[in-house]
């Protein structure tokens, strides 16, 4: 069973777990499996369009998964998961309209 | 002003301030909300003109009150004229910005000082950062000021003068094994287990604030108006992001007439996943194994990159690459026309200038700041073998004339 670590922000949707198991033998079928077993959690790792969101940053064996087959990447038993959100810093501040342009 | 709400950037959703960095509903980026209103109700100029020569005379727009027992004075640097370098690159209205110039000279330190503020007001007892070199300087140096433990993480390799200029200061220096965004993914797993104050990951809301204050400064030191066009390097591209944010702002608070500045990027070809988006068109950044001289640019998954992308693209900006080669040209050239000795970054900085004049993207009569946010002595080693070696001679005065040195140039 390949493990997953759960980052504070989605904990609330793992009931407070950290560390859970997946039996899939990739990680979309991971992520399936987690979106069965935690309800909402898989809408926080994948966007509309199926691919992976912008600010979730997700490494097998510590190795970011866009570098690897991003969904396609293959886990075996002892492959670990970790989600870890994007830490952008935005470009927003004292004024929330838009950016100005020419 | 001290912000009390965070606002993410994607939702909208709002929580109270605190150590949070990632929206809990949509794991969007968290941000500082401000009073508007209140700060429409100020007189800004005045008070930012008697303020000090810091960045901390910017505090009403800054997300954290000033905390004389962190301050080591980082901020208002020098805007130099740059006529030399702008005549070899036929621009007349050039400027830097020499953000070298600053406690552990490099522009982190104006984050820092922001982040330490916030550290103390949440009350953390260790500070922390995930760092290619500079960041970490600049933590050390604010943990011994403020009486912290500072525990800073880099990765293995980077420049020994970076290595030396955070140990100096007693934190504890872990090499990782692995590129920075290796380092960063710890930092950002330790952070969930541990409470420490990592600058960088759970108070990068304030933090990240620090960069705003480089186009404050340009603006109020060109007579209150924004230049015609900026260069900035781009690392995580927050920086770029804040400097556009940063004009943005002053003009909404009636500081300056209309920006319109042009907001260019820079990043080493060896680590440019920001300017290869931007060239193809999207917004989304794939990931790169950095290989590059430029260790503090070397960020293969850039947190921020599309908002870098953004900024450049609604300013009508552009993002370019400098090769490695172009990278030492550019800090020799700057040396050599005004004086000025960067880091690599620098270098990237005047290659990406030079190239962005030559190809017309900047116009010969548009006043350009190129932001240059660290100094040379820090990454001596890319340098190496590119200087010609010094003259070795007795000490007599025939020995100095053989040497035919009177003459040359």
């Amino acid at each position: 069973m390949a493990t997953v670590r759960i980052p504070t922000p989605m904990r609330r949707y793992t009931n407070g777990e950290r560390v859970t198991t997946v039996s899939a033998g990739t990680l979309a079928g991971a992520i399936e499996e987690l979106g069965g077993r935690y309800p909402g959690l898989a809408d926080r790792l994948v966007d509309g369009s199926g691919q992976l969101h912008q600010f979730v940053n997700v490494f097998v064996n510590n190795q970011d998964v866009r570098l690897l087959e991003g969904l396609a990447t293959p886990l075996d038993d002892r492959a670990e998961i970790s989600i870890i959100p994007a830490m952008a810093g935005g470009c927003g501040g004292i004024c929330v309209s838009t950016p100005y342009g020419r | 002003m001290s912000v009390e709400r965070l606002r993410c950037r994607e939702c909208g959703a709002e929580v109270p301030v605190g150590p949070v960095y990632v929206c809990e509903i949509c794991l969007g980026p968290l941000e500082a909300v401000y009073d508007l209103e209140a700060l429409r109700g100020l007189r800004l100029r005045e008070r930012i003109e008697a303020g000090p020569r810091t960045l901390w005379r910017y505090a009403d727009l800054l997300p954290v009150a000033h905390d004389p027992a962190i301050d080591l004075s980082a901020g208002f640097t020098p805007l130099v004229p740059a006529p030399h370098l702008g005549e070899s690159l036929g621009l007349r209205w050039l400027y830097v910005k020499n953000d070298a110039v600053n406690p552990t000279w490099s522009f982190k330190d104006r984050a820092v000082e922001i982040g330490t503020a916030t550290a103390r007001r949440f009350g953390f007892e260790v500070l922390a950062c995930a760092s290619t070199g500079n960041l970490a300087n600049s933590v050390a140096a604010h943990a011994a000021r403020a009486g912290m433990r500072a525990c800073v993480f880099v990765p293995a390799g980077i420049e020994r003068g970076k290595i030396l200029a955070s140990a100096v200061y007693g934190p504890t220096v872990v090499e990782v094994d692995g590129d920075y965004d290796a380092v960063n993914r710890l930092c950002a797993e330790i952070a969930e287990e541990h409470s420490w104050a990592f600058l960088n990951v759970n108070l990068r809301p304030f933090y990240g604030e620090g960069g705003k204050t480089l186009a404050f400064e340009v603006a109020e030191q060109l007579g209150w108006r924004a230049p015609d066009a900026v260069v900035v390097p781009i690392a995580s591209g927050n920086l770029l992001a804040k400097i556009h944010r940063g004009f943005q702002e002053m003009t909404e608070l009636g500081l300056i007439s209309e920006a319109h500045t042009r907001i260019h990027g820079a990043q080493p070809e060896g680590c440019s996943p920001v300017a290869t988006a931007f060239q193809d068109g999207t917004d989304r950044i794939r990931p790169v194994r950095p290989k590059t001289i430029a260790h503090s640019l070397a960020i293969g998954a850039p947190a921020d990159g599309r908002y870098a992308i953004a900024a450049a693209r609604a300013t009508d900006g552009r993002i370019e690459a400098a090769a490695e080669d172009e990278i030492v040209e550019g800090i020799e050239l700057l040396a050599r026309t005004e004086g000025i000795f960067t880091e690599t970054a620098g270098g990237v900085t005047v290659a990406v200038l030079r190239k962005l004049a030559r190809i017309g993207a900047i116009d010969p009569d548009d006043v350009t700041v190129a932001y240059i946010t660290g100094m040379g002595l820090k990454t001596q080693e890319a340098l190496e073998g590119a200087l010609p070696p010094s003259v070795r001679i007795a000490a007599t005065l025939r020995s100095f004339e053989e040497a035919a040195l009177v003459h040359a140039t």
